[in-house]
């Protein structure tokens, strides 16, 4: 296998497992204003993914990072073409960010109010966004044959690009709700618990849609007809199986699930892409980023994944260990840190 | 205005607003790491209650420099897609490890740190403060490996349109990475220092309730205060000398030098006409610049003058250089404020060797007003190193007005300039009102985890 095939796997995988951490983060920050009664309990929902949500976040970091070193054409292309919506991305991370930290620090009501709905907002809007940038680079935007993005931000507003995004909007909100079932001991859960149940039918609808969206609007089924099928199919099996576990309290299970969906729609868009980076819509075979034509040189590519080697393994130990340090479930009793 | 300026000033006020945390981060992280491991050897509650107190006017700052962070990771992509491509294959690769080796370790980490008093061993506590403290200066290093590849390129070949990265090595041994980090290492335990200082001195001189705490804050602040300041001061000096020789238009410029001198004089004060590229007025002492550059009374000091028409020989024709009058005055400025502090720590440490600091005194009284002054440096610092720099944005090799990504129209970057200024000029009043407000309580138990 071609270093270049590594990295766009390598990438792959960074971006996969950052949507299956900071997925669940998202959908707490998202489950926020709707579902805590009080103070205590909004605490108990933000003090959850408290001690996770900055690795999680890290994933994204690394992910744009290799990008960066692996595949600077597909970098600068997708940076500064979808450059608006990464512009109201990066505003809501950064309320968001602020906002776990500060909130808590100070007793009046309106202040605490006003952090909580920018976790809210700066949950909701990457969630959605997410599900928009992956559908618009696996359909194909306007790039040109000097890779330079040609479009406009409404070019991204397109109908498989929207639903795709109130898909992953609504799936990180269910893989969130399962995360606050298996953490969180409280009269919470109950009403937790009743919401996944309903929204649970929703994001199988909206999975289903998306992925008889996708064999239209793109040409991954002329590319990729059978991995792209047996992948979607996971998609649609293991959502599928969320409602019945969480009816047999498998909570565990439920959250397995909402994350291995994750993980299918992630390789989904991945695997349907390879091996491109980026598809033109002008000239997809001719103007698209692909891992031969948007790579860093040979060298480069050598030097980082020896890098890799040595870090990644490790970074995966510790941040399992964080994971196990606080496998502890909180109560409505519980000290609360933030 | 045009689409560079508007991409040039975001990315000014986004880096130079991301630097107003960083700094704190850097060094008090390993203050507090410090004080947790004094913790843990003595069993000293007192300590414990320091490690407490500092900490949580770290996370409080910490918050802050991470999402700014983000945002510049994204912003060479956004706003210039045609550096990316240029240079991707070389100052990718740092920023990449940065995220791996350091973010990872940081967040990861501190995340433990906060959430993990009840959870972990004493020792193993303390070792999660050691890692938060290595991460993040581990990211400096490595955004200075980057930072340092646009100052002096190194490890490379100009080879299909951009530059490729040939020798990982030299990139990492890059000399400039090795003045430069221990500088910013120095400056953020510098910064740190006077943060302590400052806020102790705001207790000492209210005799509030933790008063041991300060009075065992200051004297540690007073002794890394002097230590880094110094340090910084010394590496800064070593940094001049090696710029005369690498960058040697910056020296010009820092110097306002318009003509080469032997001897070289030293410029205390210039009035600076750019437009007819002369001093209207400069009080200079005569040798101290070749004394600086050289540790000898003479030397040649190229002027600008001259700078510029060796490049047109070198790079071809055209405006090579920088903007003097903001070279010249960020780079004294920043000169200044390094020896003020270098002051301000040694009589610090001179009041705790008398205990003088034990009483309210006029020196305690100035000391909260000087946590100001290592900004000011910090500051200046970045906007020297990085406007001197110009016109190119990597040395030698391409112009900033050519990394600017093309197809971002000047109504968008409008909008993203006023989108983020708002957003930050909004926060750092938030910021600033619980630093301020966790600076000055009087007692440690305050705040989310002591609310039943």
């Amino acid at each position: 296998m071609d270093l270049n095939t590594i990295w766009f796997i390598l990438i792959g995988v960074l971006f996969t497992g950052f949507f299956f951490l900071e997925g669940f983060d998202y959908g707490v920050g998202i489950l926020l204003p709707f579902i805590s009664r009080d103070d205590r309990e909004r605490r108990l929902m933000i003090n959850s993914i408290g001690p996770h949500w900055d690795a999680n976040e890290v994933w994204l970091i690394t992910a744009g990072g290799a990008m960066f070193a692996a595949f600077p054409h597909w970098y600068a292309t997708l940076f500064s073409g979808f450059y608006l919506a990464l512009v109201i991305m990066l505003l809501a991370l950064i309320v968001r960010g602020v906002a776990f930290e500060f909130r808590s620090k100070d007793e009046n009501p309106k202040w605490r109010s006003t952090w909580d709905w920018m976790i809210f907002i700066g949950s909701a809007v990457p969630a959605l966004l997410w599900g928009v940038a992956l559908a618009n680079i696996v359909r194909g935007v306007p790039i040109d044959a000097d890779m330079q993005y040609v479009g406009t931000f409404g070019d991204l507003l397109n109908p498989f690009a929207l639903i795709a995004g109130l898909a992953s909007l609504l799936l990180f909100t269910l893989h969130g709700a399962n995360f606050l079932l298996i953490k969180i001991e409280s009269p919470i859960t109950e009403r937790v618990k009743r919401l996944t149940l309903r929204l649970w039918p929703l994001v199988i609808l909206l999975s289903l849609i998306v992925t008889v969206m996708g064999y239209y609007d793109t040409d991954i089924a002329s590319r990729h007809a059978v991995t792209a099928l047996i992948l979607s199919l996971g998609t649609i099996a293991t959502i599928s199986s969320v409602g019945w576990l969480i009816r047999k309290k498998r909570n565990g299970w439920a959250f397995a699930m909402t994350g291995a969906c994750i993980v299918f729609f992630s390789l989904t868009i991945f695997a349907g892409l390879y091996p491109r980076l980026m598809t033109s819509s002008l000239a997809p075979d001719a103007w698209s980023l692909t891992i031969d034509n948007a790579s860093s040189s040979p060298y480069t590519l050598q030097v980082m994944s020896i890098i890799t080697l040595i870090f990644l393994p490790i970074v995966l130990l510790y941040q399992a260990w964080s994971y196990r340090v606080f496998r502890r479930r909180l109560t409505s009793t519980s000290s609360l840190e933030y | 205005m045009d689409i560079i300026t508007l991409a040039r000033w975001q990315f000014a006020i986004t880096t130079v607003y991301h630097f107003f945390f960083v700094p704190i981060t850097l060094g008090l992280s390993v203050l507090i790491a410090i004080m947790e491991t004094f913790y843990v050897r003595t069993g000293d509650e007192r300590y414990k209650r320091m490690t407490k107190f500092w900490g949580k006017l770290f996370l409080i700052n910490f918050a802050m420099g991470v999402v700014t962070g983000i945002v510049m990771e994204f912003q060479f992509g956004m706003n210039w897609s045609e550096y990316s491509r240029f240079v991707g294959d070389v100052f990718g690769a740092p920023l990449a490890i940065e995220a791996l080796s350091a973010f990872f370790l940081e967040s990861t980490f501190l995340g433990i740190w906060i959430f993990g008093w009840e959870r972990l061993s004493k020792r193993t506590h303390a070792a999660t403060a050691w890692l938060v403290a290595i991460g993040a200066n581990i990211s400096a290093l490595w955004i200075l490996i980057a930072n340092s590849f646009m100052q002096e390129p190194v490890g490379y070949i100009l080879r299909n349109g951009r530059a490729e990265m040939t020798d990982f090595g030299a990139l990492v041994t890059n000399p400039h990475v090795w003045l430069q980090f221990p500088h910013v290492f120095a400056s953020g335990l510098t910064t740190a220092s006077f943060f302590v200082l400052g806020i102790s001195a705001y207790h000492l001189l209210r005799k509030t309730q933790e008063i041991d705490l300060f009075k065992t804050s200051f004297k540690w602040a007073a002794i890394t205060g002097i230590i880094a300041a110094t340090a910084v001061g010394g590496i800064g000096h070593a940094q001049g000398q090696h710029m005369i020789k690498t960058q040697p238009m910056k020296m010009a410029a820092a110097e306002a030098l318009w003509e080469s001198e032997d001897p070289a004089s030293f410029s205390v004060f210039s009035i600076i006409d750019e437009a007819n590229q002369e001093n209207v007025f400069s009080f200079r002492i005569p040798n101290v610049l070749s004394f600086m550059a050289y540790n000898r009374m003479e030397g040649e000091v190229k002027g600008i003058n001259d700078i510029q028409k060796a490049y047109e020989q070198t790079y071809g024709p055209g405006e090579y250089i920088p903007p003097v009058t903001i070279s010249y005055w960020t780079f004294r400025i920043m000169v200044g404020a390094g020896v003020l502090m270098i002051l301000l720590a040694a009589v610090g440490l001179w009041q705790v060797w008398r205990g003088h600091h034990l009483t309210p005194n006029r020196f305690l009284k100035i000391l909260p007003w000087a946590i100001v002054v290592p900004f000011i440096a910090n500051t200046t610092g970045w906007i020297f190193t990085e406007v001197a720099r110009q016109p190119w944005i990597v040395f030698g090799l391409q112009r900033t007005e050519d990394a600017v990504s093309p197809n971002v129209s000047a109504g968008t970057l409008v909008f993203s300039l006023l989108s983020f200024g708002l957003i930050y000029a909004i926060l750092i009043v938030a910021d600033i009102y619980l630093l301020r407000k966790y600076a000055v309580q009087p007692q440690l138990e305050s705040g989310p985890s002591a609310e039943s």
